[in-house]
C-alpha cells in the first residue's frame, strides 16, 4: 500500500483579516482610528492603573508595607482568599456538570438551565446581595429558624462566600458549553467501547478536551471572587477584622482618608488583575486553538452521508 | 461469534428508524448493511454495539441475551465514520488505551501492551508515526489507527460505521480492499454499514440492504446484484432504466407508457442497432454521448419520449460511430420485471 503521508500543521493560525484593496482604508484613516483607541486605553485604563501604583507608593515602601501588615489588611486578605478558594472549586464541579449536561444531553427544561445560568449576569450584583439578605438575614424567610439554631449567614463568613459563588456562577460554565457542544460525544462513546469505565472516560478523555477552556473559566471566576465588591458589600455588614474582604477593606481605608493605605490593597488587587490578564492571554490562546481544533476536527472530515 | 438482531424497532420522537428489523451474522462473517441515509443503517450497528438501545426486540451474541448489556460489557470493536481517535493522545496512546483501562487485576504488563501495540501498528503499517497526534495524520491514517485501536482489545465483534465515507476516492479504494484483506487474515465477525453499493459488493461476504428502516434482502453479494428480490434492492445496487411494460406471452417486452408492469433494464444491458430485429426492440435518438472512461454512457430519448441510459464498450461504439440526434433501434438483453401490485 502506498502511504500517503500529508501533514496538516497542528496549529493553523486563526484566519486573520487581511485588509484587501477593496475593504481597506486610507492611511490617514487607519491612523486616526489607531490613535482615537490607543488615547482612550491610555486615559481610561493605563492612567488610572498607573495612578494606583503611584498613590500606594506616595509615602514610600514602608508605609505601603506596613499598611499591609496591619491586623484588619491581613484579616481581609485572608477572607478574599477563603471566599475564593471556596467559591472557585465550587463553581469548577457545577460548572463542568452543568455544562456536560447542556452540552452532552437533550432534556426538558434545558434553555431554562441555560437562563439560569446566565442570571447572576444580568443581575446586578447588589440585588445579588439582596436576595440573600432576604433570604438568611433576621427578617428574611429563613431568618428566625436560623437564628433559633444559632447559625449565622448574612453578616458573617457564610454569607460572604454564599454571594461570592452567586456572582461567579456562570463563569466556568459560560466557557465549557461552547466547547462540549462543539467536540461532540464520539471520543466518549469511542471510550466507553473500549472498556473504559464512565469515569475513566471522563479522566482520561474528557477532561483533557476541555482543559483549556476549563482553565480559562477558572481564572475568570477567580478574578472575580476576589474583586467582588457589591454582592459582598451588601452582605457583609464591614465588620473590621472579621468580614471585610480586600476590595470592602479598600473602600472603608479611603473613606477614612487613609489614601496611600488604601491604594496598597487597591495595588494588590490591580497586580491581580495584572496577572490574570497574563495568564488569561495565554490560556485564551490555547483555549481557542482547542476549539478551533475541535470544529476542524468535526467538520472538516466530511458530513456523514 | 455469531451475532443475531431480532425484531428490533427503535423510534426517534415519531420516526421509526428501524421497524421489526431481524438479522443473523454467522461467526466469521463480513456483513455490510448497504442502504441510503435514513434507512436504519446505522442505527442498527449502534444497537448490535449497544451505543444506542432498541425500543423492542433483542440482541444475540453467540445465542446469548445481551439485549440490555452496555457497549462496555459487550466486548466490540467499534470504528466511527469521522474516527473518534482521542486528540490529546499519540497514535501509541490511542492504540493502548483500550488495554490501560482494564482493570488491576485483568490488565496487561506495560512491556505486553507495549508488544500488542507494535504488533497492531506493524498491522496498519504505520509503525513510525506512533509519536504522531490525530492531527498529523492523513485521513486513511486515523482511520487505520481506529481500526488498530478497536482491534486492541481483541473484541469478539467488530462494527464499523461507514469506515471509509469521509476519505477521498482514492484512499478509499485501497482502504477496503486492505479491510478484506485484514478480514481475511484476523476472521472476526465484522459488520459495516455503507452507502456506497461498490464498496458493499466489493468486500462484504454478504450484504443487507435496507430502506426505510427494514431489511429489503440479504444475500451474497452475487445474490442481491443478479437476483433482486425487490425493485428497490435492483433500483439501489447499480443505475437503472425504468420503464413500463407489458407481458406478452409470458415474456416481459418494453412498449408505450400505457400498461401495468414495471419493467426494469441496467444500462449495459441495453444494445444500440441500425437495424430494427423484428418485435423487442424500440426506437430512440441520440441525444448526449459520454466516452471518457471504461465505458461510453449515452443518454437518448425513446419514441414515446422517456429518456434511457445506455452503458456500451468502448469498441463496440467505435464500430456503431453513433453521433448525436441519429436514430436508433434498441434492444434489451435482460429485462426484470416487478409487478405493480408488489412494488
Amino acid at each position: 500500500m502506498a502511504t500517503t503521508i500529508s501533514i496538516r500543521p497542528a496549529n493553523l493560525p486563526a484566519t486573520r483579516r487581511v485588509a484587501t484593496a477593496a475593504t481597506g482604508e486610507s492611511a490617514a484613516v487607519r491612523w486616526i482610528l489607531i490613535g482615537l483607541a490607543v488615547s482612550f486605553l491610555a486615559l481610561f485604563i493605563f492612567l488610572p492603573l498607573a495612578i494606583v501604583f503611584s498613590q500606594a507608593f506616595a509615602k514610600g515602601i514602608g508605609v505601603y508595607w506596613a499598611s499591609l501588615h496591619t491586623p484588619d489588611a491581613l484579616a481581609a486578605i485572608r477572607l478574599t482568599l477563603l471566599a475564593a478558594g471556596i467559591a472557585v472549586p465550587l463553581n469548577v464541579v457545577f460548572g463542568v456538570a452543568a455544562a456536560w449536561a447542556i452540552g452532552k444531553f437533550e432534556f426538558v427544561g434545558k434553555s431554562v438551565l441555560i437562563t439560569l445560568i446566565d442570571l447572576p449576569f444580568s443581575v446586578s450584583p447588589v440585588v445579588s446581595g439582596l436576595i440573600y439578605v432576604l433570604l438568611f438575614g433576621l427578617q428574611g424567610v429563613l431568618g428566625p429558624w436560623l437564628a433559633r439554631h444559632d447559625l449565622q449567614i448574612i453578616f458573617a463568613v457564610p454569607g460572604i462566600v454564599l454571594a461570592t459563588i452567586f456572582v461567579t456562577f456562570p463563569f466556568v460554565a459560560r466557557e465549557l458549553i461552547p466547547l462540549i457542544q462543539a467536540q461532540g460525544q464520539e471520543e466518549e462513546e469511542a471510550a466507553l467501547a473500549l472498556g473504559a469505565s464512565g469515569w475513566q472516560t471522563f479522566f482520561r478523555v474528557s477532561l483533557p478536551n476541555i482543559k483549556w477552556g476549563l482553565l480559562y473559566g477558572v481564572i475568570l471566576c477567580n478574578a472575580r471572587a476576589m474583586g467582588e465588591f457589591g454582592a459582598v458589600s451588601v452582605v457583609s455588614g464591614h465588620i473590621r477584622g472579621r468580614t471585610n474582604t480586600m476590595p470592602l477593606h479598600v473602600e472603608i481605608l479611603y473613606n477614612e482618608y487613609q489614601f496611600a493605605a488604601a491604594f496598597a490593597v487597591a495595588s494588590l488587587l490591580a497586580l491581580l488583575a495584572l496577572a490574570t490578564l497574563v495568564v488569561k492571554t495565554i490560556v485564551e490562546w490555547r483555549a481557542r486553538r482547542q476549539l478551533a481544533e475541535s470544529a476542524r476536527w468535526n467538520d472538516g472530515n466530511g458530513e456523514p452521508a | 461469534m455469531s451475532i443475531e438482531a431480532q425484531n428490533i424497532t427503535k423510534k426517534f420522537g415519531q420516526f421509526a428508524a428501524l421497524d421489526q428489523v431481524s438479522l443473523k451474522i454467522p461467526t466469521g462473517e463480513l456483513v455490510a448493511l448497504l442502504g441510503p441515509s435514513g434507512s436504519g443503517k446505522t442505527t442498527l450497528l449502534r444497537i448490535i454495539a449497544g451505543l444506542e438501545f432498541a425500543d423492542s426486540g433483542t440482541v444475540l451474541f453467540d445465542g446469548e441475551d445481551t439485549t440490555h448489556r452496555t457497549a462496555r460489557d459487550r466486548r466490540v470493536g467499534f470504528v466511527f465514520q469521522h474516527y473518534a481517535l482521542f486528540r490529546h493522545m499519540t497514535v501509541f496512546e490511542n492504540i493502548a488505551f483500550g488495554l490501560k483501562v482494564r482493570p488491576r487485576g485483568v490488565r496487561p504488563s506495560k512491556e505486553q501492551i507495549q508488544a500488542k501495540v507494535y504488533e497492531l501498528l506493524k498491522l496498519i503499517q504505520l509503525k513510525n508515526l506512533a509519536n504522531r497526534y490525530p492531527s498529523q495524520l492523513s485521513g486513511g491514517q486515523r482511520q487505520r489507527v481506529a481500526l488498530a485501536r478497536a482491534l486492541a482489545v481483541e473484541p469478539s465483534v467488530l462494527l464499523l460505521d461507514e469506515p471509509f465515507g469521509s476519505l477521498d476516492a482514492k484512499v478509499r479504494l485501497e482502504l477496503r480492499r486492505w479491510l478484506r484483506q485484514l478480514h481475511d487474515e484476523v476472521h472476526i465477525t465484522s459488520v459495516f454499514v455503507t452507502h456506497d453499493q461498490d464498496e458493499a459488493l466489493e468486500v462484504a461476504d454478504r450484504i443487507a440492504v435496507m430502506n426505510e428502516g427494514r431489511i429489503e434482502q440479504v444475500g451474497t453479494p452475487d445474490e442481491v446484484y443478479h437476483r433482486p428480490l425487490t425493485p428497490f434492492v435492483y433500483n439501489f445496487l447499480g443505475n437503472v432504466n425504468l420503464f413500463h411494460g407489458r407481458i406478452d406471452e409470458e415474456t416481459p417486452a418494453i412498449h408505450d407508457a400505457a400498461t401495468g408492469e414495471l419493467v426494469y433494464v441496467r444500462p449495459h444491458l441495453l444494445e444500440i442497432h441500425r437495424q430494427s430485429n423484428g418485435a423487442s426492440n424500440f426506437r430512440a435518438t441520440i441525444k448526449h454521448i459520454n466516452s471518457a472512461g471504461p465505458l461510453v454512457k449515452i443518454e437518448a430519448l425513446t419514441e414515446w419520449g422517456a429518456p434511457v441510459h445506455v452503458e456500451l464498450s468502448q469498441e463496440k461504439f467505435r464500430e456503431l460511430q453513433l453521433a448525436k440526434d441519429e436514430a436508433v433501434f434498441i434492444i434489451p438483453k435482460e429485462l426484470k420485471v416487478f409487478h405493480k401490485k408488489a412494488v
